[in-house]
């Protein structure tokens, strides 16, 4: 896929990728082999049916190629764009073995893109079964969850506690690599099929936990929004982000075109971004975008950045100096943030994960500062709370993470659960094959 | 969806009264909690107490201080803003404590009627000690002349009631009498001196704390605040804290994080407001 050049795209938020040509696309549809027993399939959370779409592609049959993604995934866009396909379907593709393989992501993103431009599918739903489902949080779990909830014929109502509907889509990801048009777009055929999307409303508070329970079935879609922070000193300084609220300012409020938008956020000269996953990359990328000079900072080594390859390429296109083998030790300034105290880190023995565990280097030259004045935390997010809290006989896990079984069911018979708030900070395809199984399984559900 | 503004009036100087239909927070509201509202797509999103709810409504009074604030009191009645969100953050501890003190300070004294009522139905006896500047900042003493069953007022500079702060009616209170419970919800620097009164009794005090927030669902810690050594987030462990366990000054660090770009914000809005109004209103 061709990128626009860094020097140009550092000057704004427009999109990074510019896609495939249709000519282009084509000739990578191609290339697929249509395997008897698609090896890339089983690597897609939603089960996608990838040689079927790619072969329609290959006989120039766009649409077909549209209504074969959407019958299985209502946010393909989205998907590709976002997923990590080199680790699902085109990690697995047996293409990969010999030389690269299809480039299912891309071709993806070719027909959601080539659908919204010229002929949009809309799948179709059962009738009317008379029964109400409310669903919680409208990230990707719970839209794809509304999608196939209204698709089975239910009457379902989306609660979201935001002003806009999407989660981390909307109010993380940024723009240069998921244009915001394109969540909404993708939503709002999410709703044409008939969901009710009730935006500034928070469950729990905004309707009681006893009404929500009344529903004869719910899907929690909460999400992982609750920002850690690493409990350093100088940590509460003016200066100091977490990834969320950097992100949430920048994203969701349009802080970067104050005073047009009213929202503040201090752009900093110099920012220093602690971690080294996909937050990271997207919270240093904004803040380049903004005029910053940006250092990221990681505890292990470059290649074991848990972020996807290619957003660190992208990242390290666009000027962004990496300190790897790095901890933050302590944030310095008051009331204002003027540097970052790291210390260097050893890499020790291999840990679970099989990357060397980080430790910390004692002696002088261990510790280096840098100057900084804004300081952006992105070291990873839990389970939001503020819902489950108030339900004591919903069973939680020990990160505070929803416990359901392999259907997506929790420990009340009518409550479902599916995305970050079940398993933790995973990834969008991943909330969305939770939230298809759960919905598959409220469906059973309601026709005991 | 946009919220209806049924009724506006300035109840004050600079002070304002709304009632905003909101029934999905009206009908859930309780005392010590709070909306956040964006007037329109390019609005920011501001926290404000919800000082009353009935039927449909909540009732917001707000002190115009910025941009927002000040675009929010030029909106008419039959006007809308764009989001109400609610009601957020953790209710009040409505409990019987015995003998309560609410004391307002300014436009905090918006937060005490649904607070005195939610405490007289607990079967307190409740005192209020509202205190202002002067007396055109006093606000809604008539209505928590009904809802206390003891009201004393206070003015700075002694141009109503009491010539002090409410600190001083409270100093002497605790003298005098036994108190179990205290509330205290003003501006930070008049939340800190006036709690201080209380440490040496140790009578239970809350605060009710103003950090800036954003999206005010816990999601991203703008609101983070120290209490007793730990980390809270006002928005969902709070706002009401402990008072004597609260870093006072880092909360009022934290509330001058945008200083200048609140003086570009709230320039830009009076030079165009100033050119609407020889034409027709309109708010941009
Ligand atoms: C900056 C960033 C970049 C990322 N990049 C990628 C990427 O490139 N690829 C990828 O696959 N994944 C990525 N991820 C992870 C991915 O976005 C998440 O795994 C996914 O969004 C989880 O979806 P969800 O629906 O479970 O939750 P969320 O997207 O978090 O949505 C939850 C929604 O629920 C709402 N909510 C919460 N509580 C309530 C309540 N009580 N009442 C009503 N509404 C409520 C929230 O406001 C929110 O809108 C990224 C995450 C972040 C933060
Ligand atoms: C839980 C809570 C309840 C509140 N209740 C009331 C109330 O009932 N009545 C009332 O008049 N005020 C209340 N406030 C304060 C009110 O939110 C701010 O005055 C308002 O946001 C100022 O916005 P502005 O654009 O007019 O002013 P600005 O020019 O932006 O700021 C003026 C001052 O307001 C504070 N402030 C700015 N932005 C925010 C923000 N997003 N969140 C919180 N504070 C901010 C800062 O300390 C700043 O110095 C409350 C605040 C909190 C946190
Ligand atoms: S594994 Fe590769 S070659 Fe085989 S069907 Fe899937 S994309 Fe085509
Ligand atoms: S305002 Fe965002 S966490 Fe409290």
């Amino acid at each position: 896929m061709s990128k626009r050049d860094a020097a140009e795209r550092i000057l704004d938020f427009l999109e990074v990728d510019e896609g495939l040509s249709e000519v282009n696309a084509v000739l990578e549809a191609t290339r697929c082999m249509e395997c008897v027993r698609p090896a890339c399939v089983k690597g897609c959370p939603v089960n996608i049916d990838i040689p079927g779409f790619i072969s329609a592609i290959a006989k120039q049959d766009f649409k077909k190629a549209a209504e074969i993604i959407k019958s299985d995934n209502m946010l393909p866009a989205i998907c590709g764009r976002v997923c990590p396909q080199e680790t699902q379907c085109e990690g697995k593709c047996v293409l990969g073995v010999k030389e690269k393989p299809v480039r299912i992501g891309a071709l993806e993103r070719f027909i959601a893109d080539w659908e919204r431009k010229n002929e949009i599918v809309t799948p179709k739903t059962k009738k009317p079964t008379g029964k109400r489902i409310a669903v919680v949080g409208s990230g990707p779990a719970g839209i794809t969850a509304a999608a196939e909830l209204s698709r089975s014929g239910h009457s379902v109502t989306i609660f979201e506690s935001l002003h806009a509907p999407g989660g981390v889509l909307t109010y993380g990801i940024p723009s240069f690599r998921l244009p915001k048009d394109i969540v909404k777009t993708e939503i709002d055929q999410v709703l044409s099929l008939g969901a009710e999307l009730k935006l500034n409303h928070i469950v729990g508070r905004s309707v009681s936990v006893d009404n929500f329970l009344a529903y004869d079935a719910v899907f929690l879609g909460t999400g992982a929004g609750l920002p850690s922070f690493m409990g350093i000193e100088g940590e509460n300084l003016n200066g100091v982000y977490s990834a969320n609220e950097f992100l949430t300012r920048v994203n969701l409020m349009h802080a970067d075109r104050f005073p047009d938008y009213d929202t503040p956020v201090l752009k900093g000269q110099k920012v220093a971004v602690v971690g080294g996953g996909n937050v990271a990359m997207d919270s240093a990328r904004v803040a380049r975008r903004m005029g910053a000079e940006v250092y990221l900072i990681y505890r292990r080594r470059e290649e074991d950045l848990p972020a996807r390859e290619a957003e660190v390429a992208n990242a390290v296109e666009e000027g962004i100096s990496f300190y790897c083998c790095a901890n933050p030790v302590r944030i310095i300034g008051g009331p204002s943030v003027t540097g970052i105290e790291c210390v260097r880190m050893n890499m020790g023995v291999l840990d679970e994960s099989k990357r060397p565990c980080p430790v910390p280097m004692t002696g002088d030259d261990a510790k280096f500062t840098l100057d900084v004045d804004v300081v952006v935390e992105a070291i990873g997010q839990s389970p939001n709370p503020l819902l489950v809290s108030l339900i004591p006989s919903l069973k939680r896990g020990k990160r505070g993470n929803v416990i359901v079984d392999e259907n997506g069911q929790t420990s009340i018979p009518n409550v479902f659960a599916g995305g970050d708030i079940a398993t933790g900070a995973a990834t969008v395809i991943e909330a969305m094959g939770n939230a298809k199984k759960a919905s598959s399984a409220i469906n059973e559900y309601l026709n005991q | 969806m946009a919220y209806k503004i049924e009724k506006a009036s300035e109840i004050a100087d600079n002070i304002f009264e709304f009632w905003i239909k909101a029934p999905h927070v009206s009908k859930n509201a309780q005392a010590g909690q709070f909306v956040v509202i964006r007037i329109d797509e390019k609005g920011e999103r501001i926290p404000l107490t919800i000082s009353a709810a009935k039927d449909d409504l909540i009732r917001i009074v707000f002190m115009a201080v910025g941009k927002t604030t000040k675009f929010l009191s030029s909106l008419k009645e039959g006007e809308s803003v764009l989001d109400v969100a609610g009601p957020l953050g953790q209710p009040g501890e409505l409990k019987k404590w015995g003998n309560c003190v609410l004391i307002g300070g300014g436009v905090g004294i918006a937060c005490l009627p649904i607070l005195a009522k939610a405490l007289k139905e607990q079967g307190n006896q409740v005192t209020g000690i509202i205190g202002a500047r002067n007396e055109n900042l006093l606000l809604l003493s008539d209505e928590l002349e009904q809802d206390c069953d003891e009201l004393v007022i206070c003015t700075d500079d002694g141009s109503r009631g009491f010539h002090g702060f409410p600190a001083d009616i409270l100093k002497k209170k605790l003298e005098d009498e036994k108190i179990d419970c205290v509330w205290i919800i003003g501006p930070a620097i008049m939340m800190k001196i006036t709690s201080m009164a209380t440490i040496p009794s140790k009578t239970k005090t809350f605060v009710s704390l103003n950090p800036i927030m954003v999206d005010g669902t816990g999601m991203c810690g703008s609101c983070r605040v120290s209490v007793g050594g730990e980390t809270k987030f006002a928005c969902v462990d709070g706002p009401e804290f402990d008072a004597h366990l609260v870093d006072w000054d880092e909360l009022m660090n934290r509330q001058r994080i945008y200083p200048s770009q609140e003086k570009e914000s709230l320039d830009n809005f009076n030079e165009h407001h100033h050119h609407c109004r020889c034409g027709e209103h309109h708010h941009e």
